[in-house]
């Protein structure tokens, strides 16, 4: 916080209220409870344990969109579905934020040439802010969409109204951070380094041959 | 009981109301009229040695070959089928009843044709042909509740038919 950064004693910690409040919304994103087909179970399995979306403050997915942030559209939007589905962005409270799981809902997927009551990318129903491919995207990837979400919160303006809000840039990758022992000051040599690292230990791993 | 025993069967009992057999194919199966559909249904459900006492499935297929080229070479007239599969847990046989319809009712197109509903018989034929008549579009007579059961109540036209064109705009939401 510029010159007043460490004026005051210990414990002591400034910033703008606009931060404080985009820090305390990115933190606890809230998700519908909310799946329409297989992108659904991958969603599932990212709200578990071994994914742990919780991480990131979006675990608590709710049952009502009244008290639901984000909405993760994971699975094929028909158009019986759509009307719904429309009907539950409306009813969520801003600031509200939708993420196109999958790629049926991205553009229609594997259903868009001959799908005849399947809505060709969500975006055609509702506005969408991350778009998140795959089929089923892995759940790497939707924390992944998460984490772009939590950039977008925070380049949000929200005190000070009438400003565009900011284009983010992406401040958390899900990028593996390679540990310091392959450290190399070429990237492509850390990561062969890596690779072979992780090759020789599954040879290691591999039970022995009878 | 195998499969041409039914058939010999049902030629003994309705004749000429028996329009066409086929007792070799993986499903042998028999086509009738729809007017004799009751009869004949009402017969394999009850009768002792044949006991019909599940309907496993009611299916509907749209015959048309849209290309004029391949229209002489295609082997079949344009017709709708609706196929009957049933089984029998008494006795472990199955059997197949087809029925062959006009596309159009009268030739007109929009109007579905019709067929009399086996839900009287069988009340698994109540979803069944809800579906049928949703997708397929075929009209049961005497079904107590025909509405379309996958698509939205507002929905035109029955998609699983050949010359369906898909809708350019869905309340607002593009189609295509």
């Amino acid at each position: 916080m510029g010159w007043l950064e460490g004026r005051f004693e210990e414990g002591m910690i400034t910033t703008t209220l606009e931060q404080a409040i985009n820090w305390a919304r990115e933190s606890s994103m809230w998700p519908m409870t909310f799946g329409l087909a297989c992108c659904a179970i991958e969603m599932m399995a990212t709200g578990a344990s071994r994914y742990d979306i919780d991480r990131f403050g979006a675990g608590a997915f709710r049952a009502t969109p009244r008290q639901a942030d984000l909405m993760i559209v994971a699975g094929t939007v028909n158009f019986k579905m759509a009307t719904r589905v429309r009907r539950l962005y409306n009813q969520m409270p801003d600031p509200k934020f939708v993420i196109a799981m999958g790629a049926c809902t991205c553009g229609g997927g594997p259903y868009y040439k001959y799908g005849y009551n399947v809505v060709k990318g969500v975006d055609l129903v509702v506005p969408v802010d991350v778009y998140v491919p795959g089929c089923p995207p892995r759940p790497e990837a939707l924390l992944e969409g998460l984490m772009r979400i939590q950039d977008k919160v925070r380049g949000m303006k929200y005190l000070t109204k009438n400003q565009p809000i900011n284009v983010p840039i992406p401040s958390r990758t899900g990028y593996v951070q390679l540990p310091p022992e392959f450290s190399d000051p070429d990237p492509v040599k850390a990561l062969e380094k890596a690779n072979a690292w992780a090759k020789e230990t599954k040879e290691k791993a591999a039970p022995a041959k009878a | 009981m195998p499969p041409p025993d039914i058939i010999a069967l049902l030629d003994a009992h309705f004749g000429s109301k028996i329009k066409d057999r086929k007792a070799d194919a993986i499903d042998a199966f028999v086509v009738v009229a729809p007017e004799d559909l009751l009869a004949v249904c009402r017969y394999l459900r009850d009768e002792a040695p044949l006991l019909f006492d599940i309907l496993n499935c009611i299916s509907g297929i749209d015959y048309l070959e849209l290309d004029p080229k391949k229209a002489p070479k295609a082997g079949f007239e344009p017709h709708v089928e609706v196929v009957y599969h049933m089984s029998s847990f008494n006795h472990r046989h199955r059997f197949t009843l087809k029925l062959i319809l006009p596309r159009w009712k009268d030739n007109k197109p929009g109007e579905l044709p019709e067929a009399p509903s086996v839900t009287g018989l069988w009340h698994s034929a109540d979803w069944h042909e809800r579906e049928v008549y949703d997708l397929c579009g075929v009209w049961f007579d005497g079904h107590p509740d025909l509405r379309r059961i996958l698509l939205s109540e507002d929905w035109i036209g029955h998609p699983l038919r050949k010359d369906y064109e898909f809708p350019l705009e869905y309340h607002g939401m593009r189609g295509r």
